[in-house]
Protein backbone atom coordinates (compact mmCIF):
# COMPACT_ATOMS: atom_id res chain seq x y z
CA UNK A 1 0.00 0.00 0.00
CA UNK A 2 1.69 3.41 -0.49
CA UNK A 3 0.56 6.25 1.47
CA UNK A 4 -0.17 9.59 -0.57
CA UNK A 5 0.82 12.71 1.10
CA UNK A 6 -3.20 13.13 1.71
CA UNK A 7 -3.34 10.14 4.22
CA UNK A 8 -0.36 10.82 5.74
CA UNK A 9 -1.89 14.40 7.12
CA UNK A 10 -5.09 12.28 7.91
CA UNK A 11 -2.73 9.63 10.28
CA UNK A 12 -0.45 12.13 11.70
CA UNK A 13 -3.65 14.28 12.54
CA UNK A 14 -5.80 11.30 14.03
CA UNK A 15 -2.46 10.40 15.98
CA UNK A 16 -1.96 13.48 17.80
CA UNK A 17 -5.71 13.90 18.53
CA UNK A 18 -4.94 10.25 19.86
CA UNK A 19 -2.66 11.57 22.31
CA UNK A 20 -4.42 14.19 23.57
CA UNK A 21 -7.47 11.97 24.48
CA UNK A 22 -5.06 9.68 25.84
CA UNK A 23 -3.60 11.98 28.00
CA UNK A 24 -7.00 14.09 29.26
CA UNK A 25 -8.51 10.65 29.19
CA UNK A 26 -6.74 9.25 32.43
CA UNK A 27 -8.08 11.55 34.30
CA UNK A 28 -11.27 11.60 32.36
CA UNK A 29 -11.28 8.09 34.10
CA UNK A 30 -9.87 7.96 37.37
CA UNK A 31 -12.58 11.34 37.91
CA UNK A 32 -15.35 8.96 36.78
CA UNK A 33 -16.46 11.35 33.82
CA UNK A 34 -16.92 8.83 31.03
CA UNK A 35 -20.43 9.70 30.52
CA UNK A 36 -19.80 13.24 30.55
CA UNK A 37 -17.79 13.03 27.71
CA UNK A 38 -20.47 11.39 26.20
CA UNK A 39 -22.51 14.32 27.08
CA UNK A 40 -20.41 16.83 25.89
CA UNK A 41 -19.98 15.47 22.76
CA UNK A 42 -23.67 14.74 21.60
CA UNK A 43 -24.40 18.21 23.11
CA UNK A 44 -21.95 19.99 20.83
CA UNK A 45 -24.22 18.93 17.36
CA UNK A 46 -26.20 21.73 17.81
CA UNK A 47 -23.46 24.29 18.00
CA UNK A 48 -22.22 22.86 15.05
CA UNK A 49 -25.42 23.03 13.15
CA UNK A 50 -25.89 26.53 14.05
CA UNK A 51 -22.71 27.65 13.74
CA UNK A 52 -22.79 26.54 10.05
CA UNK A 53 -26.36 28.31 9.83
CA UNK A 54 -24.07 31.60 10.54
CA UNK A 55 -21.23 30.89 8.29
CA UNK A 56 -23.98 30.36 5.86
CA UNK A 57 -25.46 33.82 5.94
CA UNK A 58 -22.17 35.66 6.32
CA UNK A 59 -20.79 34.04 3.23
CA UNK A 60 -18.23 32.23 4.68
CA UNK A 61 -16.55 28.60 3.58
CA UNK A 62 -19.09 26.48 5.04
CA UNK A 63 -16.43 23.99 5.65
CA UNK A 64 -14.19 25.99 7.42
CA UNK A 65 -13.67 23.99 10.48
CA UNK A 66 -12.82 26.57 13.41
CA UNK A 67 -16.52 28.00 13.54
CA UNK A 68 -17.87 24.96 13.59
CA UNK A 69 -16.08 23.70 16.01
CA UNK A 70 -16.35 26.87 18.26
CA UNK A 71 -20.29 26.91 17.57
CA UNK A 72 -19.61 22.88 18.67
CA UNK A 73 -17.67 24.02 21.93
CA UNK A 74 -20.18 26.62 22.93
CA UNK A 75 -23.09 23.92 23.26
CA UNK A 76 -21.33 21.46 24.76
CA UNK A 77 -19.97 23.45 27.55
CA UNK A 78 -23.82 24.33 27.57
CA UNK A 79 -24.79 20.64 28.01
CA UNK A 80 -22.08 20.64 30.36
CA UNK A 81 -23.80 23.21 32.60
CA UNK A 82 -26.89 21.86 32.11
CA UNK A 83 -25.83 18.80 33.85
CA UNK A 84 -24.13 20.63 36.24
CA UNK A 85 -27.34 22.57 37.51
CA UNK A 86 -29.43 20.03 37.22
CA UNK A 87 -27.50 17.26 39.15
CA UNK A 88 -26.84 20.22 41.84
CA UNK A 89 -30.85 20.63 43.01
CA UNK A 90 -30.68 17.23 43.91
CA UNK A 91 -33.75 16.52 42.79
CA UNK A 92 -32.50 14.21 39.99
CA UNK A 93 -29.35 12.11 39.86
CA UNK A 94 -26.53 13.14 38.26
CA UNK A 95 -26.78 9.80 35.18
CA UNK A 96 -30.28 10.82 34.27
CA UNK A 97 -29.31 14.60 33.85
CA UNK A 98 -26.72 13.49 31.75
CA UNK A 99 -28.94 11.14 29.51
CA UNK A 100 -31.56 14.01 29.22
CA UNK A 101 -29.07 16.58 28.48
CA UNK A 102 -27.16 13.99 25.77
CA UNK A 103 -30.66 13.17 24.25
CA UNK A 104 -32.00 16.32 23.93
CA UNK A 105 -29.12 18.01 22.35
CA UNK A 106 -28.88 15.47 19.93
CA UNK A 107 -32.02 15.67 18.94
CA UNK A 108 -32.22 19.10 18.78
CA UNK A 109 -29.00 18.81 16.56
CA UNK A 110 -30.51 16.11 14.03
CA UNK A 111 -33.64 17.70 13.70
CA UNK A 112 -31.24 21.18 12.72
CA UNK A 113 -29.22 19.29 10.60
CA UNK A 114 -32.50 18.32 8.36
CA UNK A 115 -33.91 22.03 8.51
CA UNK A 116 -30.30 23.61 7.45
CA UNK A 117 -30.05 21.45 4.19
CA UNK A 118 -32.36 23.84 2.21
CA UNK A 119 -29.80 26.67 3.16
CA UNK A 120 -27.61 27.19 0.27
CA UNK A 121 -23.90 26.44 1.06
CA UNK A 122 -24.74 24.33 4.02
CA UNK A 123 -25.65 21.24 2.03
CA UNK A 124 -22.18 21.07 0.76
CA UNK A 125 -20.85 21.56 4.38
CA UNK A 126 -20.85 17.56 5.16
CA UNK A 127 -21.67 18.32 7.85
CA UNK A 128 -23.83 14.73 8.56
CA UNK A 129 -19.87 13.65 8.80
CA UNK A 130 -19.84 15.10 12.35
CA UNK A 131 -21.78 12.12 13.83
CA UNK A 132 -19.77 9.02 12.29
CA UNK A 133 -16.56 11.17 11.60
CA UNK A 134 -14.98 11.44 8.44
CA UNK A 135 -10.92 12.23 8.74
CA UNK A 136 -10.29 11.92 5.15
CA UNK A 137 -11.69 15.19 4.30
CA UNK A 138 -8.64 16.69 7.12
CA UNK A 139 -6.75 19.11 5.41
CA UNK A 140 -3.14 19.98 6.54
CA UNK A 141 -4.11 22.80 8.84
CA UNK A 142 -6.57 20.74 10.68
CA UNK A 143 -3.39 18.30 11.53
CA UNK A 144 -1.78 21.38 12.54
CA UNK A 145 -4.08 22.32 15.11
CA UNK A 146 -4.34 18.80 16.32
CA UNK A 147 -0.78 18.95 16.61
CA UNK A 148 -1.40 22.20 18.97
CA UNK A 149 -4.32 20.65 20.90
CA UNK A 150 -1.98 17.37 21.61
CA UNK A 151 0.77 19.93 23.12
CA UNK A 152 -1.60 22.24 24.89
CA UNK A 153 -3.32 19.01 26.62
CA UNK A 154 -0.41 16.99 27.61
CA UNK A 155 1.46 20.32 28.37
CA UNK A 156 -1.73 21.14 30.65
CA UNK A 157 -1.89 17.42 32.14
CA UNK A 158 1.57 17.40 33.24
CA UNK A 159 1.51 20.94 34.81
CA UNK A 160 -1.60 20.03 36.86
CA UNK A 161 -0.70 16.37 37.65
CA UNK A 162 -0.04 16.24 41.21
CA UNK A 163 -3.29 18.54 41.25
CA UNK A 164 -5.59 16.42 39.50
CA UNK A 165 -4.06 13.14 41.01
CA UNK A 166 -5.33 15.12 45.07
CA UNK A 167 -8.71 15.95 43.28
CA UNK A 168 -9.13 12.06 41.69
CA UNK A 169 -7.72 10.27 44.47
CA UNK A 170 -9.36 11.96 47.76
CA UNK A 171 -11.35 15.55 46.21
CA UNK A 172 -12.13 16.01 49.96
CA UNK A 173 -8.55 15.46 51.66
CA UNK A 174 -7.22 17.58 48.65
CA UNK A 175 -9.70 20.75 49.78
CA UNK A 176 -8.33 20.14 52.96
CA UNK A 177 -5.16 20.73 52.11
CA UNK A 178 -6.04 24.37 50.97
CA UNK A 179 -5.92 22.80 46.93
CA UNK A 180 -8.88 24.83 44.92
CA UNK A 181 -10.66 21.96 44.17
CA UNK A 182 -13.56 23.32 42.11
CA UNK A 183 -11.24 24.96 39.86
CA UNK A 184 -9.36 22.30 39.41
CA UNK A 185 -12.42 20.26 38.05
CA UNK A 186 -13.60 22.66 36.24
CA UNK A 187 -10.23 22.83 34.09
CA UNK A 188 -9.89 19.51 33.54
CA UNK A 189 -13.74 19.18 32.52
CA UNK A 190 -12.68 21.69 29.91
CA UNK A 191 -9.61 19.40 28.59
CA UNK A 192 -12.29 17.14 28.13
CA UNK A 193 -14.77 19.31 26.51
CA UNK A 194 -11.81 20.33 24.42
CA UNK A 195 -11.16 17.08 23.18
CA UNK A 196 -14.14 16.00 22.60
CA UNK A 197 -14.75 18.89 20.64
CA UNK A 198 -11.80 18.58 18.94
CA UNK A 199 -12.53 14.92 17.79
CA UNK A 200 -15.93 15.61 16.16
CA UNK A 201 -14.83 15.73 12.62
CA UNK A 202 -12.35 12.78 12.64
CA UNK A 203 -14.22 10.29 15.08
CA UNK A 204 -17.69 11.71 15.10
CA UNK A 205 -19.58 12.36 18.30
CA UNK A 206 -20.96 8.71 19.04
CA UNK A 207 -17.39 7.48 19.02
CA UNK A 208 -15.44 10.21 20.52
CA UNK A 209 -15.96 8.86 24.04
CA UNK A 210 -14.38 5.93 23.29
CA UNK A 211 -11.17 7.85 21.90
CA UNK A 212 -10.94 9.20 25.73
CA UNK A 213 -12.15 5.80 27.68
CA UNK A 214 -9.87 2.70 25.51
CA UNK A 215 -6.17 4.28 25.82
CA UNK A 216 -6.90 4.85 29.54
CA UNK A 217 -8.43 1.90 30.55
CA UNK A 218 -6.01 0.04 28.45
CA UNK A 219 -3.16 1.71 30.01
CA UNK A 220 -4.36 1.30 33.38
CA UNK A 221 -4.43 -2.50 32.84
CA UNK A 222 -1.02 -2.72 32.04
CA UNK A 223 0.14 -0.08 35.03
CA UNK A 224 0.79 -0.04 38.64
CA UNK A 225 1.08 3.68 38.86
CA UNK A 226 -0.48 6.86 37.36
CA UNK A 227 2.93 7.88 35.46
CA UNK A 228 3.41 5.12 33.83
CA UNK A 229 -0.63 5.00 32.93
CA UNK A 230 -0.03 8.59 31.60
CA UNK A 231 2.64 7.39 28.93
CA UNK A 232 0.70 4.45 28.27
CA UNK A 233 -2.51 6.05 27.54
CA UNK A 234 -0.88 9.08 25.49
CA UNK A 235 1.15 6.11 23.27
CA UNK A 236 -1.84 4.37 22.98
CA UNK A 237 -4.36 6.48 22.15
CA UNK A 238 -1.62 7.64 19.23
CA UNK A 239 -1.08 4.30 17.75
CA UNK A 240 -4.72 3.97 17.47
CA UNK A 241 -5.36 7.23 15.77
CA UNK A 242 -2.35 6.56 13.28
CA UNK A 243 -3.09 2.65 12.28
CA UNK A 244 -7.06 3.82 12.51
CA UNK A 245 -6.66 6.40 10.01
CA UNK A 246 -4.24 3.91 8.08
CA UNK A 247 -6.60 1.26 8.07
CA UNK A 248 -9.66 3.67 7.35
CA UNK A 249 -8.03 5.14 4.17
CA UNK A 250 -6.97 1.47 2.68
CA UNK A 251 -10.63 0.41 2.78
CA UNK A 252 -12.89 2.83 0.44
CA UNK A 253 -16.15 3.38 2.85
CA UNK A 254 -14.81 2.54 6.29
CA UNK A 255 -15.20 5.25 8.91
CA UNK A 256 -11.88 6.64 10.18
CA UNK A 257 -13.76 6.94 14.22
CA UNK A 258 -14.91 3.44 13.80
CA UNK A 259 -11.32 2.12 12.38
CA UNK A 260 -9.44 4.50 14.83
CA UNK A 261 -11.80 3.10 17.89
CA UNK A 262 -11.35 -0.81 16.76
CA UNK A 263 -7.69 -0.52 17.07
CA UNK A 264 -8.44 0.95 20.31
CA UNK A 265 -10.44 -1.80 21.78
CA UNK A 266 -8.14 -4.17 20.14
CA UNK A 267 -5.74 -3.02 22.40
CA UNK A 268 -7.33 -2.84 25.27
CA UNK A 269 -8.57 -6.59 24.25
CA UNK A 270 -5.05 -7.24 24.27
CA UNK A 271 -4.25 -5.91 27.38
CA UNK A 272 -7.28 -7.49 29.35
CA UNK A 273 -5.15 -10.63 28.19
CA UNK A 274 -2.03 -10.11 29.07
CA UNK A 275 -3.48 -9.36 32.51
CA UNK A 276 -6.02 -11.96 32.88
CA UNK A 277 -2.64 -14.42 32.32
CA UNK B 1 -4.38 27.41 75.72
CA UNK B 2 -6.79 28.19 73.23
CA UNK B 3 -8.79 24.73 72.97
CA UNK B 4 -7.60 22.99 69.61
CA UNK B 5 -10.77 23.18 68.31
CA UNK B 6 -14.30 25.12 69.02
CA UNK B 7 -17.61 24.41 68.01
CA UNK B 8 -19.97 27.25 68.27
CA UNK B 9 -23.79 26.44 67.63
CA UNK B 10 -22.79 24.29 64.74
CA UNK B 11 -25.81 22.96 62.73
CA UNK B 12 -25.70 20.80 59.61
CA UNK B 13 -29.34 20.48 57.75
CA UNK B 14 -29.96 17.33 54.82
CA UNK B 15 -32.82 18.99 53.40
CA UNK B 16 -35.80 19.23 56.16
CA UNK B 17 -33.57 16.98 58.27
CA UNK B 18 -31.35 17.81 61.25
CA UNK B 19 -28.48 15.95 60.69
CA UNK B 20 -26.17 18.04 63.52
CA UNK B 21 -28.36 20.40 65.72
CA UNK B 22 -26.69 23.38 67.50
CA UNK B 23 -23.49 21.52 69.01
CA UNK B 24 -21.09 23.85 70.77
CA UNK B 25 -18.33 22.16 72.00
CA UNK B 26 -14.54 23.02 72.96
CA UNK B 27 -12.59 20.11 72.39
CA UNK B 28 -9.93 19.36 75.30
CA UNK B 29 -6.11 18.58 74.36
CA UNK B 30 -5.46 14.56 74.55
CA UNK B 31 -7.12 11.44 72.57
CA UNK B 32 -10.79 12.32 72.75
CA UNK B 33 -13.89 10.24 70.65
CA UNK B 34 -16.82 11.06 69.19
CA UNK B 35 -19.72 8.50 70.12
CA UNK B 36 -22.91 8.00 69.31
CA UNK B 37 -24.95 5.56 67.41
CA UNK B 38 -25.77 5.14 63.40
CA UNK B 39 -26.98 8.42 61.82
CA UNK B 40 -25.90 10.40 65.03
CA UNK B 41 -23.98 12.93 62.89
CA UNK B 42 -20.74 12.33 64.29
CA UNK B 43 -18.86 12.30 60.43
CA UNK B 44 -21.05 14.98 59.82
CA UNK B 45 -19.84 16.93 62.59
CA UNK B 46 -16.53 16.35 61.71
CA UNK B 47 -17.00 16.93 57.68
CA UNK B 48 -19.34 20.50 59.19
CA UNK B 49 -16.28 21.51 61.56
CA UNK B 50 -13.60 20.87 58.33
CA UNK B 51 -16.21 23.27 55.94
CA UNK B 52 -16.47 20.45 53.63
CA UNK B 53 -20.01 20.40 53.60
CA UNK B 54 -22.81 23.44 53.79
CA UNK B 55 -23.47 24.45 57.58
CA UNK B 56 -24.31 26.78 60.32
CA UNK B 57 -22.16 27.74 63.34
CA UNK B 58 -19.02 27.94 63.18
CA UNK B 59 -15.33 26.21 63.99
CA UNK B 60 -12.44 27.50 65.14
CA UNK B 61 -8.66 25.54 65.40
CA UNK B 62 -6.66 27.06 67.99
CA UNK B 63 -8.76 29.74 68.41
CA UNK B 64 -8.47 30.91 64.57
CA UNK B 65 -10.50 30.12 61.39
CA UNK B 66 -9.21 26.66 59.47
CA UNK B 67 -7.95 28.74 56.39
CA UNK B 68 -5.23 30.42 58.92
CA UNK B 69 -4.18 27.34 60.35
CA UNK B 70 -4.97 24.56 57.55
CA UNK B 71 -0.94 22.93 58.05
CA UNK B 72 -1.85 22.36 61.88
CA UNK B 73 -4.99 20.57 60.91
CA UNK B 74 -5.05 16.65 59.68
CA UNK B 75 -7.53 14.23 58.45
CA UNK B 76 -8.66 10.53 58.19
CA UNK B 77 -11.64 10.05 56.04
CA UNK B 78 -13.40 6.73 55.70
CA UNK B 79 -11.32 4.00 54.58
CA UNK B 80 -14.45 3.83 51.37
CA UNK B 81 -14.35 7.16 50.78
CA UNK B 82 -11.98 6.06 48.06
CA UNK B 83 -11.36 4.23 45.45
CA UNK B 84 -9.00 1.35 45.92
CA UNK B 85 -8.25 0.35 42.71
CA UNK B 86 -6.74 3.85 42.15
CA UNK B 87 -3.51 3.29 40.40
CA UNK B 88 -1.10 4.25 43.18
CA UNK B 89 1.67 2.97 45.84
CA UNK B 90 1.53 2.82 49.57
CA UNK B 91 4.17 5.47 49.67
CA UNK B 92 2.20 7.42 46.88
CA UNK B 93 -1.02 8.05 48.90
CA UNK B 94 1.17 9.06 51.43
CA UNK B 95 3.21 11.38 49.63
CA UNK B 96 -0.16 13.49 48.72
CA UNK B 97 -0.57 15.15 51.98
CA UNK B 98 3.34 16.18 51.72
CA UNK B 99 2.09 18.00 48.27
CA UNK B 100 1.22 21.34 49.63
CA UNK B 101 4.28 21.88 51.66
CA UNK B 102 6.80 22.01 48.27
CA UNK B 103 4.30 22.76 45.77
CA UNK B 104 1.89 21.89 43.56
CA UNK B 105 3.47 21.01 40.64
CA UNK B 106 6.49 18.76 39.16
CA UNK B 107 7.64 15.95 40.89
CA UNK B 108 8.09 15.49 45.10
CA UNK B 109 11.30 16.87 46.26
CA UNK B 110 13.46 13.67 48.11
CA UNK B 111 12.74 15.46 51.29
CA UNK B 112 9.30 15.17 50.87
CA UNK B 113 9.22 11.63 49.93
CA UNK B 114 11.67 10.52 52.78
CA UNK B 115 9.08 12.22 55.51
CA UNK B 116 6.22 10.28 53.73
CA UNK B 117 8.46 6.56 53.83
CA UNK B 118 8.94 7.71 57.89
CA UNK B 119 5.21 8.31 57.81
CA UNK B 120 4.66 4.52 56.68
CA UNK B 121 6.92 3.19 59.19
CA UNK B 122 5.43 4.45 62.00
CA UNK B 123 2.29 2.59 61.48
CA UNK B 124 4.58 -0.32 60.34
CA UNK B 125 4.12 -0.14 56.80
CA UNK B 126 7.66 0.31 55.37
CA UNK B 127 7.83 -2.76 53.34
CA UNK B 128 5.13 -2.27 51.75
CA UNK B 129 5.59 1.10 50.49
CA UNK B 130 5.72 -0.21 46.74
CA UNK B 131 3.08 -1.95 46.79
CA UNK B 132 -0.27 -1.00 44.74
CA UNK B 133 -2.51 0.18 47.28
CA UNK B 134 -5.08 -2.46 45.67
CA UNK B 135 -3.35 -5.17 46.72
CA UNK B 136 -3.13 -4.49 50.41
CA UNK B 137 -5.73 -5.63 52.97
CA UNK B 138 -8.62 -3.82 54.61
CA UNK B 139 -6.09 -3.17 57.66
CA UNK B 140 -3.27 -2.18 55.87
CA UNK B 141 -5.39 0.14 53.87
CA UNK B 142 -6.61 2.03 56.98
CA UNK B 143 -2.80 2.23 58.18
CA UNK B 144 -1.87 3.63 54.68
CA UNK B 145 -4.61 6.31 55.32
CA UNK B 146 -3.49 6.64 59.34
CA UNK B 147 -0.15 7.17 57.37
CA UNK B 148 -1.31 9.68 55.04
CA UNK B 149 -2.48 11.69 58.35
CA UNK B 150 0.54 11.33 60.16
CA UNK B 151 2.31 12.46 56.97
CA UNK B 152 0.37 15.94 57.02
CA UNK B 153 2.35 16.77 60.79
CA UNK B 154 -0.85 18.01 62.29
CA UNK B 155 -1.35 19.30 65.57
CA UNK B 156 -4.45 18.70 65.74
CA UNK B 157 -5.99 14.95 63.61
CA UNK B 158 -9.61 14.71 62.68
CA UNK B 159 -10.15 10.74 62.60
CA UNK B 160 -13.81 9.42 61.35
CA UNK B 161 -13.81 6.07 62.43
CA UNK B 162 -9.97 5.01 62.60
CA UNK B 163 -10.66 1.53 64.28
CA UNK B 164 -13.76 1.06 61.97
CA UNK B 165 -13.70 -2.78 60.71
CA UNK B 166 -10.09 -4.12 61.16
CA UNK B 167 -8.54 -6.84 63.02
CA UNK B 168 -7.30 -7.28 66.62
CA UNK B 169 -3.78 -6.74 65.83
CA UNK B 170 -3.88 -3.51 63.31
CA UNK B 171 -6.33 -1.85 65.93
CA UNK B 172 -3.33 -2.51 68.86
CA UNK B 173 -1.20 -0.77 66.07
CA UNK B 174 -3.51 2.16 65.46
CA UNK B 175 -4.28 2.67 69.18
CA UNK B 176 -0.46 2.70 70.02
CA UNK B 177 -0.09 5.11 67.48
CA UNK B 178 -2.68 7.52 68.51
CA UNK B 179 -1.28 7.46 72.07
CA UNK B 180 2.52 7.88 70.71
CA UNK B 181 0.61 11.27 69.30
CA UNK B 182 -0.85 12.67 72.08
CA UNK B 183 2.48 11.95 73.83
CA UNK B 184 4.27 14.01 71.72
CA UNK B 185 1.55 16.30 72.37
CA UNK B 186 -0.62 16.34 69.55
CA UNK B 187 -4.67 16.36 69.92
CA UNK B 188 -6.79 13.33 68.68
CA UNK B 189 -10.25 13.39 68.14
CA UNK B 190 -11.67 9.84 66.46
CA UNK B 191 -15.25 8.73 65.93
CA UNK B 192 -15.88 5.70 67.45
CA UNK B 193 -18.18 3.13 67.39
CA UNK B 194 -16.94 0.30 69.88
CA UNK B 195 -18.14 1.52 73.05
CA UNK B 196 -16.11 -1.35 75.02
CA UNK B 197 -13.03 -0.08 74.68
CA UNK B 198 -13.85 3.91 74.86
CA UNK B 199 -12.55 3.67 78.54
CA UNK B 200 -9.32 2.12 77.89
CA UNK B 201 -8.69 4.48 74.77
CA UNK B 202 -9.55 7.73 75.29
CA UNK B 203 -9.64 10.04 77.65
CA UNK B 204 -12.46 12.53 76.67
CA UNK B 205 -15.94 12.01 75.00
CA UNK B 206 -18.69 13.56 73.36
CA UNK B 207 -21.66 11.97 73.34
CA UNK B 208 -23.77 12.81 70.29
CA UNK B 209 -27.00 11.76 68.92
CA UNK B 210 -27.23 14.88 66.23
CA UNK B 211 -27.58 17.09 69.95
CA UNK B 212 -24.74 17.21 72.00
CA UNK B 213 -25.91 14.53 74.96
CA UNK B 214 -23.01 15.01 76.92
CA UNK B 215 -19.25 16.57 76.73
CA UNK B 216 -16.10 15.71 79.13
CA UNK B 217 -13.44 13.39 80.78
CA UNK B 218 -14.63 9.62 79.81
CA UNK B 219 -14.60 8.70 83.81
CA UNK B 220 -17.68 11.73 83.89
CA UNK B 221 -19.90 11.40 80.86
CA UNK B 222 -18.97 7.67 80.22
CA UNK B 223 -21.66 6.32 82.31
CA UNK B 224 -24.88 3.96 81.83
CA UNK B 225 -27.39 7.02 81.88
CA UNK B 226 -25.83 9.37 79.41
CA UNK B 227 -24.91 5.51 77.11
CA UNK B 228 -28.60 5.36 77.15
CA UNK B 229 -29.92 8.88 76.77
CA UNK B 230 -27.78 8.66 73.93
CA UNK B 231 -28.26 5.40 71.99
CA UNK B 232 -31.88 4.24 73.68
CA UNK B 233 -33.96 7.26 73.67
CA UNK B 234 -33.76 9.42 70.14
CA UNK B 235 -33.33 12.90 70.92
CA UNK B 236 -36.38 14.81 69.66
CA UNK B 237 -34.71 17.29 66.83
Amino acid sequence: MILSHNTLIVMLGCALLGVAAGAVGCFALLRGRALMADAMGHAALPGVVGAAIVSALMGWDPRALPPLLLGGTVAGGLGLWAVQGLSATRIIRQDTAIAVVLASFYALGVVGLSVVQVLPGVAQAGLSHFILGQAATMRAEDAWAAGALALFCVLAVLALFPRLTALCFDAEFAALQGLRVAWVDAALLGLILLVCVAGLPAVGLVLVVALLVLPAATARLLNRRLPGMFATACAVGGASGLLGAMISAGHEGWPTGAAVVLVGVAFFVSALLVRGR
Amino acid sequence: MTAPMQLRGLTVRYGEQLAVRDVSWSVPSGLVAIIGPNGAGKSTLLKAALGLIPHEGEALFFGQPLDAVRHRVGYLPQRQSVDWDFPATALDVVCMARQPRSRWWGRLPAAERAAARAALAEVGLQDLADRPIGQLSGGQQQRVFLARCLAQQADLLLMDEPLAAVDAATEREIIRVLRRLVEGGRSVVAVHHDLASVPHVFQHALMLNVRSVAAGPVAEVFTPETIVKTYGAPVAA
